[in-house]
């Protein structure tokens, strides 16, 4: 009985295998670099990009069809535009800087929605904004595989200047020029994993499997690496019991992953040892010294 | 051979002059006091030296120094305490001279990391997060690496501002260790009796320079009324400087 629910749709059928595959893949790119963005203080900037990045994966779209290559580079070059657009818009008019991004991912929104729906159905709409994790087919698969492979040997080379960077920024740049080119390589991953996040999960979703694994880990622990473990392992297994609860009820793929994180940051929000609201409600009495 | 070279040289923000037209030499191995009131340029010419703000004129010359033969202690650092890192890690980072993006941390850069906390009395505090820190062990962390950074040029920026006296004479004393060890250190800083004590060389700036020289000469109380008298504010109609020094239109 449990078997046939948590283990049997894995072994029955073969998309449920990929979307497993394709999901775990996700979480172990995805996560570490939402605990930097989260780290950083760019969550809600990484939110932006997700949406920054539509017209270009729709160019791709129109060009190639459902081709995540394809889809892949257009978000590349859409993301890095909007972002250094807004840099010069704030940097040249005096608006802020969040400002700024918030106006340009809104017609990039507007812009990409209007070009999918140009050649797309509405079905196109719907997989491009929600994703659809189960119609993954192998070559998909394997992209997202290679980005997630990409973006963890990069990450491990800017690891250090990255994680300095993000403590104190005038400090490395007194030591290293590495910081600048640190920075530009982390904003590029965001990216790479946001369309990466775009077949399972969507444009408004994919940020999802990045940002709240890394909240859920800020619960549970004050040292870095231990956090980048905490969020892959709880990235996973939302991943796993999403696909399971999709499968068993009419919830879509992408929102039920989200849904099963959602559920399990709450319980970190109430019962975390770091921070968590029961902790600080009952924190025992307090210490000799 | 000089550590520091200024010729001319005029720091500033929006073409406003906040260093103007200052000119000198530190020696090698000099341990040399920046005095002046708030807004006299003193964060200024530091920052100046170590490179993160380019002359608006004139030139510093580093005396063959690369930039990461050169310490710096910010006056408020940007330091995300909030990020979880421990103060051994934190402190392992002066050794990035040595290790780069890649290099190892193995036995013997432990030891020297533990050896530079110790020197700054915080044994024991290794894997705290530097967020659990107060003010005055933070600033002995930082002192732990600008220690660890081994460098020939050391540049601190009011190192001692809200620090305890026993805090303030702990790293003194390691302020005087690095003069032994023969190296050059810029300190700015307010207290007059610190300077006067302790301070061989001393540099009285109001924008531009007052007096340079061996402290007990220069420490006067006219110096320092000049000193104070000087104008903060930038004239935002201020005209564009005519003082050219021949030399530096040479160089």
């Amino acid at each position: 009985m449990l078997y046939d629910a948590l283990i049997g749709p894995f072994t029955d059928f073969e998309f449920m295998r990929r979307a497993l595959a394709a999901v775990i893949a996700l979480a172990l790119a995805g996560a570490p670099i939402g605990v930097f963005l989260m780290l950083r203080r760019m969550s809600l900037v990484g939110d932006a990009m997700a949406h920054a990045i539509l017209p270009g994966a729709a160019v791709g779209f129109l060009l190639s069809g459902l081709n995540l290559f394809a889809m892949t580079a257009g978000g590349l070059i859409a993301g890095f535009a909007v972002a250094i657009l807004a840099g010069v818009v704030a940097r040249s008019t005096g608006l802020k800087e969040d400002a700024s991004l918030a106006t340009f991912y809104l017609a990039s929104l507007a812009l990409g929605v209007t070009i999918v729906s140009i050649k797309g159905t509405n079905i196109d709409l719907l997989h491009v904004l929600f994703g659809n994790i189960l119609a993954m087919d192998d070559q998909t698969l394997l992209v997202v595989a290679f980005n997630a492979t990409v973006t963890l040997l990069v990450l491990a080379v800017i690891y250090r200047p990255l994680v300095i960077e993000s403590v104190d920024p005038l400090f490395l740049r007194t030591v290293s020029r590495a910081g600048g080119p640190a920075h530009l390589a982390f904003l590029a991953l965001v990216v790479i994993n946001l369309v990466n996040g775009f077949q399972a999960l969507g444009t408004l979703l994919a940020v999802g499997l990045m940002i709240l694994p890394a909240g859920i880990a800020r619960f549970w622990s004050r040292d870095l690496t231990a956090m980048i473990c905490i969020a892959v392992i709880a990235a996973a297994v939302s991943g796993y019991a999403g696909l399971v609860l999709s499968f068993q009820t009419r919830v879509p793929s992408g929102p039920a992953i989200i849904l099963v994180a959602t559920l399990l940051y709450i319980v970190s929000i109430l019962f975390g040892r770091v921070g968590g609201i029961v902790r600080q409600l009952f924190p025992g009495r307090h210490l000799e010294a | 051979m000089a550590a520091l070279h200024f010729h001319n040289l005029t720091l500033g923000y929006d073409r406003h002059p906040a260093v103007h037209h200052l000119s000198g030499e530190v020696a090698p191995g000099a341990l040399v006091a920046v005095i002046g009131p708030n807004g006299a340029g003193k964060s200024t010419l530091l920052r100046g030296i170590v490179g993160i703000l380019k002359p608006l004129d004139g030139t510093i010359h580093l005396g063959g120094l690369d930039a990461r033969d050169i310490a710096y202690l910010p006056q408020s650092a940007e330091i995300d305490r909030s990020f979880p890192i421990s103060v051994f890690d934190f402190v392992g980072t002066g050794l990035w001279r040595g290790t780069g993006l890649f290099g190892g941390i193995g036995k013997a850069a432990r030891d020297k990391i533990l050896q530079a906390i110790g020197a700054v009395g915080l044994s024991g505090f290794e894997n705290r997060p530097i967020g659990t820190l107060s003010g005055g062990q933070m600033q002995r962390v930082l002192f732990a690496r600008v220690l660890l950074q081994h460098a020939r040029l050391i540049v601190l920026d009011e190192p001692f501002n809200a620090i305890d006296g026993k805090t303030t004479a702990d790293l003194l004393a390691l302020v005087k260790r690095w003069h032994g060890e023969g190296r050059t250190v810029l300190a700015a800083l307010h207290d007059m009796e610190m300077v006067r004590n302790h301070f061989t060389e001393t540099l009285v700036l109001a924008r531009g320079p007052v007096a340079w020289g061996p402290t007990a000469e220069v420490l006067t109380p006219e110096n320092l009324l000049v000193a104070m008298r000087m104008c903060e504010a930038f004239d935002d109609r201020a005209a564009a400087c005519a003082a050219v020094e021949i030399g530096s239109r040479a160089a």
